[in-house]
């Protein structure tokens, strides 16, 4: 390889080429045959939606994960890269989602600490010379002397991105840099990078799906689908569209589950002004209103991480609400299981084994869940009867098709998607009227999906109001009667399924 | 003998807490470098009176205190090395292999030290800061063993260490974020195999100074939870070595109080003073604990605090 894109700048910035890279796990293919060129000096955003293959391609180039075919060119150079030292080594660094730094020790400890070979004994006053004459040559600074558990989310990325540069290295991949930060802090972050790629000093590689970054800060853009190269080019020669069409594609909408032309009912759910914080404390959703009609599908899509999880926890009861009123048939509604039985709220959470289930416990025990302390389960609400549970798991086992040893095995022992039929096999046993879905059928194979999208489907025809939460498109398009889109805590977009757009709601969830 | 009045109880108490505090400040500080790599051992206690009896009956025979000193600390140093094997084990709780150790310590210290109840071993020397005073009490409260000045710069240098030294570094790092030290490449169980030997080390010294000063015999009522109050000191002093040193003469001068005032003649309410350590620990535990936020400066890998 000879390049000339390859070529070091000669300040320092380095070039980089991954062809042809493939990764299976297991049968899954994550990365089909994926090329992207990364020029010296540029800033170069990677594209793509969740699960595209991003963070995979990433993490070959870095050496984490080690590709079943193609290869890695760093500077002019073929490189073999086996772990992220060898990275190191190259000058290649990456700052991570999550944070890497120890929070109890001060930044100046982090960045000594950092390096790959520590003194035995640190002089503290010399490696302090040395890192405010570091400092001074930086385009931000953080305080040496604070606590990294003091620094808020903004400083810690700085911190991180400091870090690559105080180890030297000249070609910096970021993964979803800005997902912790403001907007404001994202915008001083990625315009101080943006200067030093300009003088050449650095090359810098992001990993995002906002378009708003895209458009604003890099230079080139390479898109992933699926695990596959979907498109590449400079930023200043495509359109927002371009991009958001070679990220989710020009995909057929499917028109799978038959969809009955019933009435709407009454408003069944009724969300109004809802708020509620992460696990962080910050506020995860916020004046949030929504209405579930009976008798139709509502969809929610969204990039991960926008307040979908939190959403659905609420419903479940699993997290309170800070302010706000959810009511359903007009009844406030405060996820009581008295409550749950009373409006007949069924409700399918991502990861059912972890969020649904209790895995020790038998699929016999795990489906009578809702109904064990009622007759015919229960005798005087306590005495249960163990036989008639079983009888009755065995008939929706044989309903539903989940495939299990038995109504006695632990429900632990069962494949994902038998768990999800299982549990979906419990919230739909008795007539549903309210039904609460996060992504059915993530992970599972096609004739699981078909199966799953029809039950929910056939519940919406029963006259269940439904709330659909989903990051895959195709299912949104195929289940839902509207399309609502949630970003950052709010529901920023609505519209009729068969009047959507799929590029329109594309950039809704990059942020528009 | 002069009376020297209530000058005289807090001279005694002065005394007894440069006295008391000694095991205090070695299982503190061996129990703060241990908390530091992320563990919490509990077993210090019977590391303590397992160290208490190996010093004694080393010392008993072969004539050399000091070599009892080197043998507890080295029956320390095995305990938290079975402390953290097990530990690194998948799905062991630190705090419940703490307890069985515990058990298994003072259990098998009362088993092998049964022979050496009797005997009287020497002891260990005192240093006699009190040469330049002529009255008796001074004197002898300034009668001060070395293994107190020894845990005096201690203090001073474990600090040193963590601040300043690789391997403090690494202590520590293993101690707020495993997965961060893990990135750096640094082996989380070895680290902490080797924290919590340091730890069990001191201990095992501290244990020694029980049954070779004060009291100086081996017996089985010889230690009243000392090494499971070291770890509420710890948390006091907020993961700090000077800080430790300053809570454990506290906790000495509280277990001194009671003796010291039966000296002067008030004897009634003996044993409610004795019982000072105690309420102290007890108060001490409720004041500086907080539902809603958490330990400042407490090590992010704590069981306690995660």
């Amino acid at each position: 390889m000879n390049a000339p894109f390859l070529r070091t700048h000669a300040n320092g910035a380095l070039g980089l080429e991954a062809v042809g890279m493939t990764k299976r796990f297991g049968g899954l293919t994550a990365l089909d045959d994926v090329t992207m060129r990364v020029s010296a000096g540029s800033f170069h955003a990677l594209l793509g939606e969740n699960g595209a293959g991003k963070s995979t391609l990433v993490k070959c180039i870095m050496g984490y994960y080690h590709a079943d075919q193609g290869q890695v060119a760093v500077g002019e150079q073929e490189r073999e890269i086996a772990n992220p030292r060898d990275a190191h080594a190259l000058g290649v660094g990456m700052v991570y989602q999550h944070f890497t730094l120890v929070p109890g020790m001060t930044v100046a400890e982090n960045l000594v600490l950092s390096r790959s070979h520590v003194p035995a004994v640190v002089k503290w006053a010399d490696e302090r010379r040395a890192l405010d004459a570091f400092m001074a040559g930086m385009p931000f600074r953080v305080p040496l002397d604070v606590p990294v558990s003091a620094l808020a989310a903004g400083e810690k990325q700085k911190l991180e991105i400091l870090k690559q540069l105080y180890l030297k290295n000249r070609f910096l991949i970021l993964d979803e840099p800005t997902s912790v930060l403001t907007p404001g802090e994202a915008d001083e972050v990625l315009g101080l990078l943006r200067r030093m790629t300009r003088e050449g000093k650095l090359t810098v590689l992001t990993i995002t799906h906002k378009f708003r970054e895209v458009m604003a800060y890099a230079d080139e853009v390479t898109v992933l689908r699926r695990g596959k190269f979907a498109g590449t080019g400079r930023v200043a020669d495509l359109s927002r569209s371009d991009m958001a069409e070679m990220m989710i594609g020009a995909r057929e909408i499917p028109h799978g589950a038959s969809r009955l032309d019933n009435a709407i009912g009454e408003p069944r759910l009724q969300i109004t002004g809802l708020k509620a914080l992460n696990d962080g404390g910050l506020p995860a959703l916020e004046d949030l209103d929504l209405t579930v009609w009976a008798g139709e599908v509502v969809g929610i899509a969204g990039v991960s991480g926008n307040g979908q999880r939190e959403l659905v926890e609420v419903l479940a009861g699993q997290r309170p609400s800070a302010a706000g009123e959810v009511r359903i048939g007009g009844e406030l509604y405060g996820a009581t299981r008295a409550e749950i039985k009373r409006h007949r709220l069924c409700l399918l959470p991502e990861e059912p084994l972890r969020n649904a289930c209790v895995a020790r416990m038998s699929v016999a025990e795990n489906m009578s869940f809702r109904s064990f302390d009622d007759p015919p389960f229960a005798r005087g609400g306590w005495w249960l009867n163990g036989s008639a549970m079983r009888g009755a798991a065995r008939d929706l086992i044989s309903l539903y098709k989940v495939k299990t040893p038995g109504p006695d095995a632990p429900i632990g022992t069962l494949s994902g998607g038998n768990v999800q039929r299982a549990v979906l096999a419990r919230e739909l046993a008795h007539d549903v009227r309210v039904l609460i879905v996060a992504n059915p059928c993530f992970g599972l194979d096609f004739a699981a999906v078909s199966e799953i999208r029809s039950q929910i489907m056939q519940a919406r025809n029963r006259g269940a109001a439904v709330l659909l939460v989903s990051e895959d498109l195709d299912e949104l398009f195929e289940l839902a009667d509207r399309i609502l889109v949630m970003f950052d805590g709010h529901l920023v977009y609505e519209t009729p399924t068969p009047d959507a757009d799929l590029s329109v709601i594309g950039q809704h969830m990059a942020g528009h | 003998m002069e009376d020297l009045g209530w000058w005289g109880v807090v001279l005694a108490v002065l005394a007894g807490a440069i006295r008391v505090s000694t095991p205090f400040l070695f299982v503190s500080l061996g129990e703060l470098l241990t908390e530091k790599s992320g563990r919490i051992n509990l077993g210090l206690e019977g590391t303590l009176v397992m160290g208490a009896m190996s010093g004694y009956a080393i010392s008993y025979l072969t004539g050399s205190p000091w070599l009892g000193v080197l043998v507890a600390g080295v029956a320390g140093a095995l305990f938290g090395m079975l402390h953290a094997a097990i530990c690194s084990l998948p799905r062991v709780n630190d705090i419940a292999v703490g307890i069985a150790l515990m058990l298994l310590g003072t259990g098998l210290a009362f088993f092998l030290g049964k022979a050496f109840i009797q005997p009287q071993a020497p002891i260990l020397p005192a240093i006699d800061f009190g040469w330049w005073s002529d009255v008796p009490q001074v004197r002898a409260a300034l009668q001060i063993n070395v293994l107190f000045v020894i845990g005096l710069l201690l203090a001073p240098f474990l600090l040193w260490v963590l601040t300043n030294t690789r391997w403090g570094l690494i202590v520590r790092t293993v101690g707020d974020s495993a997965d961060a030290a893990r990135a750096m490449g640094y082996s989380v169980d070895l680290v902490r195999l080797a924290a919590t030997m340091a730890g069990g080390f001191l201990a095992g010294i501290g244990g020694s100074f029980l049954s070779l000063y004060y009291p100086g015999s081996w017996n089985e009522g010889l230690s009243s939870g000392q090494g499971l109050m070291a770890v509420a000191l710890v948390i006091f002093a907020r993961w700090h070595p000077i800080r430790c040193l300053g809570a454990a003469l506290l906790f000495g001068g509280a277990g001194a109080l009671g003796p010291a005032l039966q000296s002067v003649g008030v004897s009634q309410g003996y044993y409610l003073f004795n019982a000072a350590p105690y309420v102290l620990t007890l108060v001490i535990m409720i004041a500086t604990c907080s539902p809603t936020r958490t330990l400042a400066g407490a090590p992010g890998e704590l069981s306690i605090t995660k």
